[in-house]
């Protein structure tokens, strides 16, 4: 018996091990550190309800408070190597990818600020 | 402090606000269109456009090209599928053959029938005037374009690429002119066709506050003849037009 739960045990560890490794950790590069709006716990954990909440207060509303804007979340957290929230290692995209939380917004919305949605993809 | 005497302060101190001269020429009260970033449209205004026909040059599609720029429309090569916010028609006149033109885009409607016929709340006015579409809830059945009686509205048929960081468009919603509300809310005070227009030398579109009296759309109102196209429908466009 003892022996058959040392071998369970191995077999659940190895299976672990295979777990870690089978999907890349996301690749999240602060670009400009200590400037985010709220802490680093509520940004993981609720980023999408201070979005919805402020895209509806921008559209119905007008109000346009770059704080808690999208454009003001990409402005800061775009990569400077590909100017873009977006891409393997792309802040918004690589987080995603790990969760399996599919991304919508940028179907619509520049995923770059704009000076480099001008310069670039044209 | 009482009540009465704090009012009466108050009083004082709005009327010296609103007397204020800030540059020669330029008073407080002239601001008033640009708002906060935090403060909300207001009621208080109603944004709208003067069309002058008259001014309008047959074959001159500045306006267009100016909006498509502005907002980041593509040609992809399809006219007949891709989203068109301007629209030049040109009118003649069968008995006497008189010939202008003029351009027609969402109308902004107090009583919009794209409101009314929206299953979801996505086409919406806003306080403001401005009748909008609020893509994250648009579902793409196109009643509005039915419904609007000007075809002032489009469907984007195909995926985007490249959208501008303030215009967000993407496939499978309805969209139309939104009086560059960008620019509106940035507190810019025109549209790009009205400033196109003017660049060209037509000044045909002329943009502002038709609630404000001193406003410059409101004077040049009171002055013109000017009409509401369909006004039959009683839909109380914020968009008029001088000389058809």
């Amino acid at each position: 018996m003892l022996r058959f739960t040392g071998v369970f045990l191995l077999t659940l560890a190895a299976g672990l091990a295979f777990a870690a490794d089978r999907v890349a950790k996301p690749v999240v590069v602060i670009e400009k550190p200590g400037r985010c709006v709220e802490d680093t716990a509520l940004m993981r954990r609720d980023h999408m309800k201070l979005l919805v909440h402020q895209r509806d207060r921008t559209v119905r509303e007008g109000v346009r408070e770059k704080a808690r804007s999208l454009s003001g979340c990409i402005d800061c957290h775009a990569s400077a190597k590909t100017g873009s929230v977006l891409g393997a290692e792309g802040f918004c995209q690589s987080c995603h990818a790990y969760a399996g939380v599919q991304l919508d917004c940028f179907e619509c919305h520049a995923a770059k600020p704009a000076r480099a949605a001008l310069g670039g993809a044209r | 402090m009482s009540s009465g005497s704090r009012r009466g302060f108050l009083g004082t101190a709005v009327a010296a606000l609103a007397g204020a001269t800030i540059a020669p020429g330029i008073r407080l009260i002239d601001l008033a269109g640009a708002r906060a970033p935090g403060e909300k449209a207001s009621a208080r205004v109603r944004w709208g456009m003067l069309i002058d026909t008259n001014r309008c040059a047959t074959g001159c599609t500045d306006c267009v090209s100016a909006c498509n720029k502005e907002n980041g429309l593509q040609d992809t090569g399809r006219p007949k599928t891709d989203a068109q916010w301007i629209r030049k028609i040109d009118i003649k006149e069968l008995k006497t053959g008189r010939q202008h033109s003029a351009p027609v885009m969402c109308q902004h409607c107090a009583d919009p029938p794209c409101v009314d016929v929206c299953p979801t709340g996505a086409s919406f006015k806003r306080a403001d005037g401005i009748v909008l579409v609020d893509r994250h809830t648009c579902i793409g059945c196109r009643y509005c374009v039915m419904a609007c009686p000007y075809k002032a509205r489009s469907f984007v048929h195909e995926n985007l690429s490249a959208q501008k960081p303030e215009v967000p468009r993407g496939k499978g919603c309805v969209e139309g002119c939104t009086l560059c509300v960008h620019k509106v809310d940035r507190g810019d005070g025109t549209t790009a066709c009205a400033e196109a227009c003017k660049a060209a030398g037509h000044e045909a579109i002329l943009f502002g506050d038709i609630n404000d009296p001193h406003s410059a759309i409101s004077k040049r109102l009171r002055e013109l003849p000017s009409r509401q196209l369909r006004a039959d429908l009683g839909l109380d466009p914020g968009v008029r037009y001088s000389g058809v």
